[in-house]
């Protein structure tokens, strides 16, 4: 069955909350229901009719063509099926998300994949500030998953991440990984200032080290570790490029020791 | 016991009788393979019956570096217990004295599913004293434990099954010692090539078969004195005169058709060896059939 199909009309006038297109929201509905559903955030009303033309299709399988800035929480809270974005999009994409696969064919806003508990997000270029991270008043970022990053992050990637995998090809913003609850944090290019920053547990792993490293981390040496492995194994699902830069000895630093301290960097040879 | 005769050797016109076990599998890898097998031979010596070592364990195979969840050399180990609670005591006790403590190992589960989990890791992570770091990798967890040459990782968990049948086995019937020595090592070379299957003696050979009971208060199990040659002339004996060395393999498997298939190889093997090398007679060892539900009748596994 062909997939549920949203072509953008043209840019819209505010920003959208496009919450409501996920699969289990749609299942059983009409398109001229879909048609009905209210995505405006402004006291000016809009519609999905309004922004898209919609085809019917399979709504576990929903493809969204063209794609902007203005495009919020898109997939938030998705639990199966696949969502796809030929573009960008805006603040708070797979936020939430518990299960099935969600790939944005441009850049991400901030907040991409906060709180996420399973699935795949796979964002194909770079992605805001806060990648995983929890919204103010929340204590906890994303928990399970693995959130896929092919061009560059900001700031605060992996803030508060607690469980599940943040792989970023290419550099990361300061701070990254900054208050690791648990969890892994793979970066391919260069970090930023002190990631880790008061990281607990954790692990995060850097391919081309950081512009400044915190002095609260122990350097452990350099290792030939098995659990690499296994992480680079895994990784190589995603990335195979990004897995290789974590195959040989890694030296490993120790931190924050500021913090409760039973996190990790690794470091390939440079 | 009349039977059939094939390439020369008599097959004897009875059945194995074996036993429901609960049984596990893990993956020991090291840095090579010969650490890897001796972990895995040290986490299973002392463990051929479970009358008196708990458990019943050994290598079932060898594994390539391709094989194992980190590329290293492995092996895999199979584990048998009559208990849950057992087999969880000893996989352990074994696993924290033997793997743990082996230069450069590393453990995983070696069954996918089962009915039920045995803590692997989960039991060993507290020697790291609050240093073990805990790694979810998809559906499977790792524990890595650091240790004295770097880190021990270990895998939280791994399977049981409550399918595996324990006490399969022949009795290997030759006119010397060495002769069925050599036609019992030729069956158990066969059986390695089968999956799932671990003969659990030494070298895979028993030649001290019991039988249930003692004269002995307290014995639980005795000499089979109806197979022991030099008592062919004193008690109501088994063997034929021209019969001068007995030897068992005993065989257990996740499956009762992994013993099967174990117990077919072994005997085509015996019987391509043929008498003038190897053995006279093939037998297998049973109680009547009133304590194991698993029969394997030998007519039955001839190919």
């Amino acid at each position: 069955m062909s997939p549920l199909t949203f072509s953008l009309r043209e840019a819209p006038a505010q920003r959208l909350d496009l919450s409501p297109l996920i699969a289990q929201n749609l299942a059983g509905k009409t398109v001229a229901e879909i048609e009905r559903i209210e995505v405006g955030t402004t006291r000016v009303r809009v519609a999905v009719g309004d922004i898209f033309r919609v085809r019917e299709g399979d709504p576990d399988s929903i493809l969204i063509e063209g794609g902007v800035e203005r495009f919020d929480r898109v997939g938030l809270g998705m639990g199966s099926g696949s969502l796809h974005v030929e573009g960008e999009v805006g603040v708070e994409a797979g936020r939430l998300m518990s299960g099935g696969q969600l790939t944005i064919r441009g850049n991400a806003g901030p907040f991409a994949g906060s709180g996420m508990k399973g699935g795949t997000l796979d964002i194909e270029g770079d992605a805001g500030e806060r990648l995983g991270g929890p919204l103010s008043g929340e204590t906890v970022g994303m928990s399970g998953g693995v959130l896929h990053v092919r061009g560059d992050a900001g700031e605060r990637a992996g803030d508060r991440l607690r469980r599940g995998f943040i792989l970023i090809e290419g550099r990361a913003g300061a701070y990254a990984g900054s208050r690791m609850i648990a969890g892994t944090l793979a970066i391919g290019g260069e970090a930023g200032d002190l990631p880790g920053y008061l990281m607990g547990r954790g692990t995060i792993l850097l391919g081309r080290g950081a512009s400044l490293f915190s002095p609260s981390f122990g350097d452990c040496g350099e290792h030939d570790l098995v659990a690499a492995q296994l992480l680079a194994n895994y990784i190589a699902q995603v990335s195979a490029q990004l897995a290789t830069l974590f195959r040989g000895p890694l030296r490993r630093l120790a931190g924050d020791l500021a913090a409760l301290g039973k996190g990790e960097i690794l470091l390939p040879r440079p | 016991m009349p039977g059939l005769t094939v390439n020369g050797i008599a097959i004897d016109d009875t059945f194995a009788e074996a036993f429901d076990m609960r049984a596990t599998a893990i993956v020991i890898t090291a840095p090579t393979e010969r650490w890897a097998v001796q972990a895995a031979t040290t986490m299973t010596g002392f463990a051929t019956s479970v009358i008196a070592c708990g458990c019943e364990a050994s290598v079932e195979s060898v594994l390539s570096p391709q094989q194992t969840p980190d590329g290293r050399p492995g092996v895999r180990v199979l584990m048998f217990a009559v208990s849950t609670t057992e087999l969880q005591k000893q996989l352990q006790n074994r696993v924290g004295q033997c793997v743990l403590t082996s230069p450069g190992s590393a453990c995983y589960a070696g069954l996918d599913s089962g009915e039920d989990k045995l803590k692997l890791g989960d039991a060993i992570r507290f020697f790291g004293d609050g240093w073990q770091i805990a790694k979810r990798l998809g559906a499977r967890r790792y524990w890595r434990v650091p240790v004295m040459d770097g880190e021990f990782v270990c895998e939280s968990i791994t399977y049981l099954t409550k399918k595996a049948v324990g006490g399969g086995n022949l009795i290997i019937m030759g006119e010397s010692s060495t002769k069925t020595l050599d036609a019992t090592e030729v069956a158990v070379k066969a059986m390695h090539g089968v999956a799932d299957v671990i003969m659990p003696f030494p070298g895979g050979i028993a030649r001290s078969g019991s039988k249930v009971g003692s004269k002995y208060k307290g014995a639980s199990a005795s000499t089979n004195d109806l197979y022991c040659p030099t008592l062919k002339g004193a008690v109501d004996s088994a063997l034929s005169p021209e019969i001068a060395s007995v030897l068992e393999i005993v065989i257990d498997g996740l499956t009762s058709d992994a013993v099967a298939e174990a117990m077919r190889a072994g005997l085509a093997a015996i019987i391509e060896l043929g008498p003038q090398r190897g053995a006279l007679r093939v037998g297998a060892g049973n109680y009547g059939g009133k304590l194991g539900r698993h029969h394997y009748h030998l007519k039955d596994l001839l190919r």
